[in-house]
């Protein structure tokens, strides 16, 4: 019985704890922002089943909704960001974004 | 039947995201990470939350991962053959992964949650009276918050940022 709760509820873990790995080890920022995503992934899973399995309502679903309304905002802006870094800094490594002055 | 179709998508979603945490190239991840978009939707699909996975199409899909295209494209330089994206630490970051991810599976194994099926009838009509009654509140403060986003990033975005005589 694959279709159940408990079989989604570990995928899920494992989306998120790739994604973890993801935001952690890369350098790059658009992989961090993917990293990311696959978090945000990974908890909208759960709360479709959880709203499928346990509550048999669908307050899940609607929390998934604002999930993914925000994860467009987040990506609009870290684009934005992540732009404004490669123009200062020529580079989108994030370790290399350490300066918070204007100067060089 | 539903069963095996169901197996594939979530395996579809474990490789597909494997691939986005350890390929060493920026535009394999971002494919495989269309991947993963497509196996959640199927699987939501399953958990009988239909306008959930089309949303997910259209905006994880449609929308997020152009716009991560676009943020490879634009910032690594096309000529660049290898657009690479090493990692560094990976021990640590598997560790603390590692750790999360057993952490989550026993607790919630150990938990034993009530057992009360969705309906299996379209969720549309429900969810727009939610969104309408219950959650209007958060639904007109989310659309404000895509305003302030959407001038926001256009003004971090510009070349000119403070520079006007750049």
């Amino acid at each position: 019985m694959i279709l159940a709760l408990h079989p989604t509820l570990i995928v899920s873990a494992a989306l998120f704890s790739l994604g973890l790995y993801t935001v952690l080890s890369r350098r790059n920022a658009v992989a961090v922002l993917m990293g990311v995503e696959l978090i945000l992934n990974s908890a909208n899973l759960q709360f479709a089943a959880f709203s499928r399995f346990t509550t048999g309502k669908l307050d899940g679903q609607v929390f998934a909704l604002f999930v993914i309304v925000l994860a467009a905002a987040e990506a609009a802006v870290a684009l934005a960001i992540i732009l404004a870094i490669h123009h200062n800094a020529r580079s989108i490594q994030v370790d290399d974004a350490d300066r918070l002055r204007d100067d060089v | 039947m539903a069963d095996t179709l169901y197996l594939a998508f979530l395996l579809l979603i474990l490789a597909s995201a494997a691939i986005v945490a350890f390929s060493q190239h920026i535009v394999r991840s971002a494919f495989a990470l269309l991947l993963t978009f497509f196996g959640v939707a199927g699987a939501y699909v399953f958990l009988f939350a239909d306008f959930l996975a089309g949303t997910q199409l259209l905006i994880y899909v449609g929308g997020i991962l152009v716009l991560i295209l676009f943020a490879v494209m634009l910032t690594n330089r096309i000529s660049d053959i290898r657009l690479s994206s090493e990692s560094r630490g990976k021990g640590r970051a598997a560790f603390v992964s590692l750790l999360a991810f057993s952490g989550i599976v026993v607790s919630e194994l150990c938990i034993p949650w009530p057992h009360k099926p969705l309906p299996d009838q379209p969720t549309t009509a429900g969810l727009g009276e939610a969104l309408l009654s219950d959650y209007l509140l958060p639904f007109e403060a989310i659309s404000i918050l895509l305003l302030v986003v959407m001038v926001g990033a256009a003004v971090i975005a510009r070349r000119d940022w403070r520079r006007p005589d750049a």
